[in-house]
């Protein structure tokens, strides 16, 4: 293929909980033809394909399903790490419009690693089917980022997918994420250590996201952390595809 | 000292969070996973309207059927029998036209080698070898497959694979097992390589090797083709595709249940260990992509199992022919093989030339049969094998089959070591020499035990 030399303009990973279509997204974003499922846990690794849009060669990590990044098996542990150590430029989160309370959990945990984000509804068709109605302009307003319903097993609003994708890895759209506020003890103790992990990582990662996981004294992060810090974090298998 | 320094720096921040003292860890993930779920309460109540209900809550009804404790494992089994009666009774007339097409080919293909004076062992070798075998594979493979796979590809994506998961769940709890694995196990039947792989959505490392252990004992697709020749064997005569049918599925429903005995062996033995609990969702079901499940399960399945086939049986079908025609005494290097294994043969309710035909099919499964039909006919008489008779004929006829010989290499074929990709699949996933060994001692000893309990029984009982 003409995409597979040049060199990639975007990395743009996606995120979501299972069975929202997420690897229904990847296929047609990229025209690869992933296997799809209908079963929760159907992906287990990174997969990666390319698209092009305005000449600009983006490449999509299809992230496994998980319904939070607290890393408790090693599905959610290989999507956390990525988002946090793999620095996607934008990361697309896909979430079910039938259940979308359930689905912002993993969209808010998202925000607290990284800002540029786009939330995709997807299965909007089977929302209406099930009359539920989704105001999609006061979601985007009270999340703080671009906020696209599709239904991509038609193809419904993938266009403007790829186009806010790219608006926000270029920086023409600016996102500004709402974050959860903890408990004030929670606060007060981030707030005196995020900045002593500045001098530790710079701004490589979000200190905010770091300090708590830290205060949770999550092994599995803490690990990640020290072998990043020794240069030794031999990045994740299957970003070679 | 560097790395001392950066190793201090992490020390420093862990003896902060430390000093710092807040409450237990585990209550602070609650607090924060709390917090988390207030605000996405806040904001679904403020986006998400709900007017009025569905009339018709087409899901549930299904789920009360499909999944319902008297009617879930009934309607499993229907749906298993149904998808193997498609198969089988599609299958029958495109693989004899397809046999017939390409036996037709192989004669002219002797006669253009005629027609450039091609030394005999030419010949021999290329039409009689390699192009034998592969005509073998294409047609009897090919036409199960083209059926199977998108049968069985329109129920996962209408979202039946959850149900049986959920059916399956206490089964597997009771093995000491966990409930994915049933998940695991679906996707064995497509290729236990697959299956091995999709262990990973299983988070116990105990549970995970039981289910990758295991994976192995039920059919993959390139089994399927031999039980399904086999069973049609067994009934050629007397019943229809009915009786083949049912006979396929008793041996899948036996190898679910030796699944589920063996994991509850390794879970009181080597993997001892209490099944941790996990929540499935089962989600809607959705109207398959009629038009994309075709051309997926042929493309990515169908002809990819093929092509694998088609890989390893050219040069094994050269191999035979090798062994077959190279004589060292009196006999070829085949038939002293192959009457070396007769009396473990003969012990397990087979021959030497159908263990030979094991032994030379560990690369994959699915050219088991084409060789043991190439070594069969390889020095006999060129007959073409087009039918499910023709078959009969050098089986039965000519080499003595019984019933006993075909439901033993039927047990053989479900039970014995997995194939050479799923062995390194094993390796690769487990990362463990030790397991991987035993993921192929455990099913040897077993299915050799269970055809020589078989064999030695029906003999005994004076049944054949």
């Amino acid at each position: 293929m003409a995409l597979t030399n040049q060199p990639v303009d975007y990395v743009i990973a996606l995120a979501g909980n299972p069975n929202t279509g997420k690897s229904t997204v990847f296929n047609a974003l990229t025209g690869l033809n992933q296997h799809t499922g209908n079963w929760p846990g159907k992906t287990v690794h990174l997969a990666g394909g390319k698209y092009t849009y305005k000449g600009l060669i983006f490449k999509l990590i299809d992230l496994p399903g998980t319904y939070s990044l607290m890393a408790n098996s090693a599905d959610e542990q290989v999507a956390r790490d990525y988002l946090c150590f793999g620095k996607p430029d934008t990361t697309v989160v896909v979430v079910d419009a039938t259940c979308l309370e359930r689905n912002l959990n993993l969209v808010l945990q998202v925000f607290e690693i990284t800002s540029k984000v786009v939330v995709c509804v997807n299965l909007v068709d089977e929302a209406k089917r099930k009359k539920i109605h989704i105001d999609f302009r006061s979601l985007a307003g009270k999340l703080g980022v671009p906020v696209v319903p599709t239904a991509a097993r038609r193809g419904y609003g993938l266009d403007t997918l790829v186009e806010t994708i790219s608006g926000v890895a270029s920086g023409r759209i600016i996102t500004s994420p709402c974050m959860v506020k903890y408990e004030e003890e929670i606060e007060e103790a981030v707030r005196k250590l995020e900045p002593d992990i500045k001098k530790l990582v710079g701004d490589v990662f979000n200190t905010r996201w770091l300090a708590i996981r830290l205060l949770e004294k999550d092994k599995t992060a803490i690990e990640a952390l020290e072998q990043w810090l020794n240069k030794k974090f031999a990045f994740l298998p299957g970003l070679e595809a | 000292m560097i790395q001392g320094s950066v190793c201090t720096g992490l020390n420093d921040l862990l003896k902060e969070v430390e000093q710092l003292n807040l409450k237990g860890s585990l209550d602070l993930n609650d607090t924060i996973i709390s917090s988390i779920y207030k605000k996405t309460e806040i904001i679904t109540a403020e986006v998400v309207t709900s007017y009025g209900k569905p009339k018709i809550d087409w899901d549930k009804k299904l789920d009360d059927i499909l999944t319902s404790k008297i009617f879930g494992f009934p309607s499993m089994i229907l749906l298993l029998t149904a998808v193997f009666w498609i198969t089988l009774a599609g299958a029958n007339y495109p693989s004899e036209l397809l046999a017939t097409a390409l036996f037709e080919g192989q004669e002219r293909l002797t006669d253009l080698f005629k027609w450039f004076h091609a030394p005999v062992w030419v010949n021999g070798l290329f039409v009689e070898g390699i192009y034998r075998c592969l005509a073998w594979v294409v047609s009897v493979m090919l036409p199960p497959m083209a059926i199977f796979f998108p049968c069985f590809t329109v129920l996962e994506d209408m979202g039946y694979l959850p149900r049986v998961a959920f059916n399956l769940d206490n089964l597997f709890k009771k093995a000491g097992t966990h409930g994915k694995q049933s998940l695991t196990m679906s996707m064995g039947f497509g290729c236990n390589a697959a299956g091995v792989i999709s262990c990973r959505i299983i988070e116990s490392p105990r549970e995970r090797l039981i289910a990758m252990l295991t994976n192995n004992f039920v059919p993959c697709n390139g089994r399927f083709p031999t039980l399904i020749v086999l069973s049609s064997l067994l009934v050629a005569g007397i019943a229809t595709f009915f009786g083949a049918t049912l006979i396929v599925v008793g041996i899948v429903l036996f190898g679910i249940a030796m699944t589920l005995t063996v994991s509850w062996v390794l879970s009181k033995t080597l993997l001892k260990g209490i099944p941790s609990s996990f929540t499935l969702e089962l989600p809607p079901y959705r109207k398959p992509q009629v038009g994309r499940i075709f051309t997926r399960s042929i493309f990515d399945r169908t002809l990819f199992v093929l092509r694998r086939a088609i890989f390893v049986a050219a040069p094994a079908g050269a191999i035979i022919w090798l062994l077959a025609n190279i004589h060292i005494g009196n006999a070829s290097i085949l038939a002293h093989c192959a009457n070396w294994l007769n009396p473990l043969g003969q012990m397990l309710g087979m021959d030497g030339h159908i263990l030979m035909a094991f032994l030379l099919g560990l690369p994959a499964n699915e050219i088991v049969l084409p060789i043991l039909i190439m070594s069969y006919t390889a020095t006999g008489s060129i007959i073409e094998l087009n039918s499910i008779e023709a078959l009969y004929q050098l089986f039965v006829m000519e080499h003595g089959w019984t019933w006993l010989t075909s439901v033993c290499i039927m047990l053989f074929s479900l039970l014995h070591y997995p194939c050479g990709t799923t062995i390194w699949t094993i390796f690769k996933e487990s990362g463990s020499s030790k397991w991987t060994v035993l993921s192929v001692l455990i099913p040897l000893v077993i299915s050799s035990f269970v055809c020589f309990l078989v064999a030695q029984s029906a003999r005994l009982l004076g049944l054949v």
